[in-house]
């Protein structure tokens, strides 16, 4: 098992045609993943990496069967994308696209009121279950499979913890970037319940920036309805207030959104917080050891 | 993107939130003139500058007569305000907003904000005109009320009405107050505004409803279809390096400390800065390269870096997911090549293209220190600075 996407997942990718969209096409085709289409308006007939691009989401779902799309659309189009692919009824969709200007996301939030559709990020590096399904721009083969699961408000930085993870010899049952603006579709306590109900998942890390409350209301979630245990990181310790450090989100404003009020209450609510981002692993690990669950998540 | 007070009154003007008549002066002869042509009995001299309180480091002045203007314009014009979001640096004026006082009855505060908890924009307002919002909410937040406003019909009328109520504006002044409300959240939405506050507003003697300051900040990532607000930045207000940076796409933001940091990603550029702090080091500055950076913005970032004469010695941290290794290898020994390298460098290269990276480093015959891990690296970099 893991979250949201697995070995059985058709994805459509949307702004196929353009340069990001082709590289990663092939990376992922290369990892196994299940792409059956592209699209991008007037390019329909067309072909990338050997798959079939149509002019609409609506088009390529009907041919393809697809139930998951990733958008690599630049950023004055990408909000648009988003609708487009939640009309078309996708259960999950991921855009990697960054820059997405606020109102578009606050306009595509109230559109999404009611859908079916999971949209993850924008501007995150997508999810992937390693050895099944890799759907966005991580390099896969710092990935294990295994019975952590990760989620992450920064892509770089999930990949510096699966990659202490691997290493170590712990695998992830799904790695999940929900991404650094400050409106997103998938929020820290989504992905945790997702993890917390998911069989194969053991524990959970939870990697967290300034900026915003989300890291608190997704610790005292944890307090109350956590079954597993969660280890976390917050980044931007050092950052000065009032600058925004290069995420949108990542904003210290009127004295909210610190790291150290972050860690405090994650502590509270009995999150095991690394000191640094270099022994993320290692506390995952210690954890683990704590818990009596090292043998079980240790994949080799 | 912050700009300047008499630039936030413009734009609110447009969308009918009614302002006091000024005029921006970059001399003490504009400044004259402007007040001549106010006419006005008091004339407020307000330093414009892209920080809060001015007027406690001595920035904002009422003048009673034209001489004072003229000795307000003349002491504040060149002034360094250091102010409590200056930092010890403080900021010189070179520009004035020349304003015509007015007959103030009572201090309010309205702002727009977005709302991340609920994904939507938010007004609010409180009594406590005057005083910053942030101490308010600490000491009294029952005096702050908010609307969060649906983006399908805006703010509505009886969302404005029962703010104003709330924070008790007299009945006959209550069509007005509303009026300003609404011109606020649509200027707000239509320009694309991360921030838009107005501490104070202000009813007056003579029964308008006014904001006698404005602050507007801007979503940069809107700035694409805004081209008037982007008109109004005022490069004298940013570090020089990070326009610089700016002009690549790169982001970047100058700190104190002497360890240039290069880093892809955000959370990872945050990330290394914190473990620079947490082994002792200083770091100079924020960078993230971006995901989709070339060679050339690669070899840009690194020029800037290099650039600052405070730093001694450079950090590269890369975790390649968008971003290729060898991209980043590539830049940093085009910059090398192109500005030459006397300080240290140590290089942490991982992710996609992590192999082609390494060798192009290798192969450049540069004095480059590898780093394994990002601790390695930031222990290794720490210590050959010091």
């Amino acid at each position: 098992m893991s979250v949201y996407v697995n070995k059985d997942t058709k994805v459509i990718v949307q702004g196929i045609t353009g340069g990001t969209a082709r590289f990663h096409t092939k990376q992922m085709l290369e990892y196994g993943t299940k792409i059956v289409g592209g699209v991008t308006p007037k390019k329909g007939g067309t072909e990338v990496e050997g798959v079939p691009v149509f002019n609409t989401v609506q088009e390529a779902v009907e041919k393809t069967g697809a139930n998951a799309s990733v958008i690599y659309v630049p950023a004055p189009f990408a909000a648009d994308a988003i609708l487009e692919a939640v009309d078309a009824e996708l259960d999950l969709v991921i855009c990697i696209t960054e820059h997405i200007p606020v109102m578009d996301m606050v306009k595509v939030k109230r559109y999404m009121e009611g859908k079916k559709t999971r949209l993850v990020g924008p501007n995150c590096p997508g999810v992937i279950t390693p050895e099944e399904c890799k759907i966005g721009i991580m390099p896969g083969y710092i990935h294990k499979k295994g019975h952590i699961g990760v989620v992450s408000r920064s892509g770089t930085l999930t990949y510096e913890a699966v990659h202490q993870l691997s290493t170590s010899g712990y695998g992830q049952t799904t790695a999940v970037g929900i991404g650094g603006d400050p409106v997103n579709g998938t929020n820290f306590i989504d992905v945790l319940q997702a993890f917390n109900e998911d069989p194969e998942t053991e524990a959970v890390i939870m990697i967290g920036e300034i900026g915003g409350t989300a890291e608190e209301e997704a610790a005292e979630w944890v307090k109350a309805n956590m079954k597993k245990p969660v280890v976390g990181f917050i980044g931007g310790a050092t950052a000065p207030p009032g600058k925004r450090m290069g995420h949108a989100g990542a904003i210290i404003s009127g004295g909210k959104g610190t790291a150290d009020e972050k860690i405090r209450i994650m502590r509270e609510c009995g999150i095991a917080v690394a000191d640094t981002p270099a022994v993320m692993g290692e506390t995952m690990i210690q954890v683990l050891k704590e818990r009596g669950l090292d043998e079980k998540c240790k994949t080799h | 993107m912050n700009i300047h007070e008499y630039q936030g009154k413009e734009v609110l003007r447009n969308y009918g939130v009614k302002v006091p008549n000024g005029y921006v002066a970059y001399t003490v002869d504009e400044a004259m003139e402007a007040a001549k042509k106010l006419g006005s009995s008091v004339t407020v001299v307000k330093a414009q500058i892209h920080a809060g309180g001015r007027g406690k480091a001595g920035g904002v002045k009422v003048a009673k007569s034209l001489d004072e203007v003229r000795t307000y314009a003349d002491e504040i014009l060149g002034k360094v305000l250091v102010t409590h979001q200056t930092g010890p640096e403080g900021k010189e004026v070179k520009r004035l907003l020349i304003e015509e006082g007015c007959d103030i009855k009572k201090e309010y505060y309205v702002g727009v904000v977005l709302d991340r908890a609920t994904s939507r924009v938010v007004m609010m307002a409180s009594e406590e005109g005057g005083t910053e919002i942030e101490e308010v909410a600490a000491k009294t937040p029952e005096k702050i009320f908010k609307e969060v406003i649906d983006p399908v019909v805006g703010l509505t009328g009886y969302q404005a009405r029962r703010l104003a109520f709330h924070i008790n504006i007299p009945d006959e002044l209550l069509s007005k107050a509303v009026k300003f409300m609404m011109g606020l959240y649509q200027a707000f939405v239509e320009k694309d505004c991360s921030i838009a506050e107005i501490n104070p507003l202000v009813t007056t003697g003579d029964g308008e409803v006014l904001a006698l300051d404005a602050k507007l900040n801007f979503d940069d990532n809107a700035l694409y279809r805004q081209k008037d607000i982007m008109a109004l930045r005022d490069l004298d207000e940013e570090d020089e390096k990070e326009i610089e940076a700016s002009k690549y796409d790169l982001s970047y933001i100058s700190l104190d400390g002497n360890i240039g940091c290069m880093v892809n990603g955000a959370g990872l550029a945050m990330s290394t800065m914190d473990i620079i702090k947490h082994y002792g080091g200083d770091p100079a500055n924020f960078l993230d390269v971006g995901g989709g950076a070339t060679a050339e913005k690669v070899t840009e970032a690194f020029k800037i870096i290099l650039s600052d004469p405070n730093v001694k010695g450079i950090f590269v941290n890369i975790f390649g997911g968008i971003m290729k290794c060898d991209v980043i290898a590539e830049g940093v020994v085009e910059a090398t090549k192109q500005v030459g390298l006397e300080i240290p460098l140590v290089v942490r290269l991982e992710g996609t293209n992590v192999d082609l990276g390494k060798k192009i480093l290798e192969e450049s015959k540069l004095n480059i220190t590898s780093a394994d891990s990002m601790a390695d690296g930031a222990q290794k970099i720490v210590s050959m600075v010091k």
